[in-house]
């Protein structure tokens, strides 16, 4: 039927490109019948062209001559996962079978959410996953094969064993690739060939009776994707690959999946930079398409977000660190020259000023006609954002560098000495708790708790109603990244490099990516990645549940301040004093 | 309106969706409801009230029970604190009643030692270490002790520990913890560690199986049993309008969930709605020990 070959790329003929090349034979003498075959394996081998995904091999050429047609895909360096199951003693561990599950779902997803028509992939079995040298999937033997076969009536389409009851009558849906994906990780985990087994039998044959060690949790998401009836299994292969990211969640195999994960180098280009003339460590804002950002040139920008062009300039007399705000077309931000200073979002002209005794590096939180501010004059202070004059300004007794965070009626701070406080809205302290170091990171409410790092090493979750703590987290190193919360979790940075993401219920840990530097940047989640920058110098771009890598986006300066995601697009300042838009 | 609404600052619950479907309320719930909604407490407070029954067909009592509530109320304001606990000893092996007597001793004992000098010293002192991190030494301890007072015994622990309007909970096992609305909704907050969930889980038997599976009270994952333990520690929000209950199976197992729902929905008050549960669990056979806890928000 056809042969695949090793060949070499002669158009480079001084260094070794190697190709596999695929041949298949037509053998049918009906010219009518060969016209279509090869039309249908033109068709194919098109759409084949039009997939970028890294878990296909890329084709880069398909011809036909006489009797034979021929394409030509990039090779692959590994063996076949059927080679690996069997090549190996014993069973295969589950976070190996699970990470393969994972990257085996991501790219069914994407044949699956294929525009104008989904593709189905129908042959998935251990024999056409290839497992490359870096360990990663990649589906080979693209329904080409299959194709050819159009042409012939009663051809079974798929391989007995792994393909499901209603692929035999013909049918094959999405809900087809999900068992047979089923069955291949039924496959790598128990040894046990399905082509040798009765049909559809794998109920018979429970994974943890063949190897215990598969956990409950894995063996039940398994069992599900291999159910009879279509409708029983998982509606689609993204809820499958749900509960299989459950699955490794309560097992807790996930946090050692996600370390694995290889970087896919820096092939991001810009959409557009911008260059101060000093570090940058503050965090931009998006206000009407115009990107704010201060810089430790003393200035507070105005930049166009769509083209990178400067719009105009504000001078203070100190660094600015701190995150702008926008309230009622004015922006409001700190600098070190003690000031809050309030300017117009339009004209970059000043509106107001407010002074305090010391450097200002906590940035503003608005709420209830108040500017909410902290300064190193050891103050929180209140500001009445109609005479621009104090309310009340309250002593902590250290300076106060976190971003008060306003809910429930209380101001919520932290100060350097290690005090966090929760103040009411006429200065009174509600409740106080001390962490063993400064708690430099800003606040956040989610739910019933109000969640910071600290210095000590901690993420802290505490009751915000009364300070209770609800649970910690104990990080490598201390931490000044604010956390983040979606979907339940809870993602914060730290000194040890690592970014964590954490179950707010249960304050488990999920998953943990390393850096190869302090993360003081505070990750943002938008849609379903997280962006988050190190000071090795990279913007991290993850899969927020996994903590897989996408993609990540080098400088030559460090990433301390955090991005800004606005329009899926990314911007992000850097010390090498230029800011970054980036596609998302 | 508005004016009387801001007057009386009692704003109209949000109805229900559309799309939701309970059954309809009967009067006795509608009255219930109305009539808890009239009634203002000017103090915030936990109440609570246990039932408890050998049933009718053991002859030993291995369920054993903990209900704390505490109200300290005064110019410091109040902060409700509870401790419910409900341990079900396992029939199959000896010493049911002494494992489970020991979990609710020991995880009792630990938590309210934590929360003494929260509770009584003159100047309160919040604990050091987090309600979860609590929870967690405190299941630990249970563990050693019933290994060493009781040992191849084994029990369950649903333990919850309310502060403010949060509670924690400790849950090994197959007892339960609920959260049951007014309007008839409720919620199973733990997760079952028993044999028979799991299989249902897993697809291998229905849910009409699994009420009649044999092996209904085998559990994978219990106190006392062994080297390592797990339990699940969460915490969730108070079931500010309803109730939380916790419960044997002896309960949850013999009586099902909208009848119990509709008992603590139409019981003039705690106490009663626990001894209706215990007695309808008896007159459905009573096969086991009814152990059951149900607690209250008000103000």
């Amino acid at each position: 039927m056809g042969s695949v070959y090793r060949a070499r790329d002669l158009h480079f003929p001084n260094v070794v490109k190697l190709v596999a090349v695929k041949e298949m034979v037509i053998t049918t003498p009906d010219p009518l019948v060969r016209k279509t075959i090869v039309q249908n394996f033109e068709r194919e081998a098109n759409i084949l062209a039009t997939l970028n995904h890294s878990a296909i091999p890329r084709i880069y050429d398909y011809f036909s001559e006489e009797d034979r047609s021929y394409l030509v895909l990039e090779y692959i360096h590994g063996k076949d996962m059927e080679a690996v199951i069997s090549d190996n003693d014993g069973f295969l561990t589950e976070e190996q079978v699970l990470t393969w599950a994972i990257e085996l779902c991501d790219v069914l997803a994407y044949l699956h959410d294929h525009k104008p028509d989904p593709i189905i992939f129908r042959d998935m079995k251990p024999s056409n996953v290839m497992i490359d040298h870096n360990g990663d999937v990649k589906l080979v033997d693209f329904g080409i094969a299959k194709a050819f076969q159009t042409g012939q009536k009663g051809t079974m389409i798929g391989t007995e064993g792994y393909s499901p009851p209603e692929q035999y009558r013909g049918e094959a849906t999405q809900l087809a690739d999900l068992y047979a994906l089923g069955a291949t990780l039924h496959h790598a985990l128990s040894r046990r060939d399905p082509r040798m087994e009765p049909p559809f039998s794998f109920a018979e044959r429970p994974l943890r009776k063949i190897n215990p060690a598969v956990s409950t949790e894995l063996e039940t998401v398994i069992a599900k994707a291999l159910e009879y009836n279509p409708e029983d299994r998982f509606p689609s292969i993204n809820d499958m690959k749900d509960s299989l990211l459950a699955s490794a969640h309560k097992t807790g195999i996930l946090s050692k999946v996600a370390t694995t994960s290889i970087s896919k180098g820096n092939g991001i280009k810009p959409l557009w930079t911008f260059k101060c003339e000093d570090e940058i460590r503050s965090t931009p804002l998006n206000y009407r398409n115009t990107i704010y950002i201060g810089c430790y040139d003393n200035n507070l920008y105005a930049i166009n977000a769509a083209d990178g062009n400067f719009l105009w300039k504000y001078p203070t007399e100190g660094g600015i660190v701190s995150k702008p705000v926008a309230y009622e077309d004015n922006i409001f931000f700190g600098s070190e020259d003690n000031r809050l200073h309030v300017i117009s979002a339009r004209s970059g002209k000043v509106v107001w000023t407010y002074y305090t005794d010391g450097p200002v590096r906590s940035s503003v939180h608005i709420a209830e006609g108040h500017a909410f501010i902290g300064s190193d004059d050891q103050y929180l202070h209140a500001v009445n954002l109609n005479t621009g004059r104090s309310a009340w300004k309250f002593e902590t007794s250290d300076p106060v560098r976190s971003t008060p965070f306003v809910a429930n009626e209380l101001v919520y701070v932290g100060n350097e000495m290690g005090d966090f406080l929760a103040i009411d809205f006429r200065g009174n302290l509600k409740w106080r708790f001390r962490a063993k170091r400064a708690i430099t990171s800003s606040p956040v409410v989610a739910g019933q708790m109000v969640l910071f790092s600290s210095l000590d090493s901690t993420l802290y979750a505490l009751d915000h109603r009364n300070g209770f703590v609800i649970w910690r987290f104990r990080l490598g190193k201390g931490s000044i990244s604010t956390p983040c919360v979606s979907d339940d979790m809870v993602f914060v940075g730290a000194a040890d490099g690592f970014i964590y993401a954490v179950e707010a219920k249960t304050s488990k840990e999920i998953w943990r990516f390393r850096t190869d530097h302090q993360v003081s940047s505070s990750p943002v989640v938008y849609k379903d990645s997280l962006y988050c920058g190190s000071v090795d110098g990279y913007l991290y771009c993850l899969e927020y549940r996994t903590g897989r890598l996408r993609w990540k986006f080098g400088t030559e300066g460090q990433f301390v301040g955090s991005p800004l995601v606005y329009d899926d697009i990314v911007y992000i300042g850097s010390t090498d004093h230029q800011i970054y838009a980036l596609l998302a | 309106m508005e004016f009387f609404q801001k007057l009386f600052g009692k704003t109209t619950p949000q109805p229900q969706e559309a799309t939701a479907t309970t059954a309809p309320l009967t009067d006795q719930q509608i009255e219930s409801i109305l009539y808890g909604k009239n009634i203002q407490y000017d103090l915030q407070q936990l109440v609570a009230a246990s039932g408890q029954s050998v049933g009718k067909q053991r002859e030993l009592n291995e369920d054993s029970l903990l209900a704390i509530t505490a109200t300290l109320a005064g110019n410091s304001g109040s902060l409700p604190f509870g401790l419910y606990i409900v341990a079900d000893g396992m029939g199959g092996h000896q010493y049911g009643e002494v494992a489970s007597n020991a979990a609710i001793r020991t995880v009792g004992g630990h938590i309210m030692h934590k929360f003494a000098p929260y509770l009584f010293n003159l100047k309160p002192s919040s604990p050091d270490e987090s309600l979860q991190e609590i929870m967690q030494t405190a299941v630990r301890e249970a563990q050693k002790t019933i290994q060493s007072e009781a040992p191849s015994s084994g029990t369950t622990l649903t333990a919850a520990l309310v502060l403010g309007q949060q509670v924690t909970i400790a849950h090994v096992g197959d007892s339960r913890a609920y959260h049951i609305y007014p309007d008839g909704r409720s919620e199973v907050v733990t997760r079952d560690h028993s044999l028979v969930k799991r299989l249902e889980e897993l697809g291998h038997i229905s849910e009409e199986e699994a009420e009649n599976y044999p092996h209904r009270n085998v559990l994978y994952r219990a106190l006392g049993q062994g080297e390592i333990l797990e339990p699940d520690v969460f915490t969730v929000a108070f079931p500010q309008t309803g109730y939380l209950m916790l419960c044997s199976d002896g309960l949850w197992g013999v009586v099902a969930d909208l009848d119990m729902h509709r008992m603590i929905n139409e019981a003039p008050n705690l106490q009663r709605a626990c001894q209706n549960l215990v007695e309808a669990a008896n007159a459905a056979g009573g096969p086991d020990n009814i152990s059951v806890i149900i607690v209250q928000m008000i103000g």
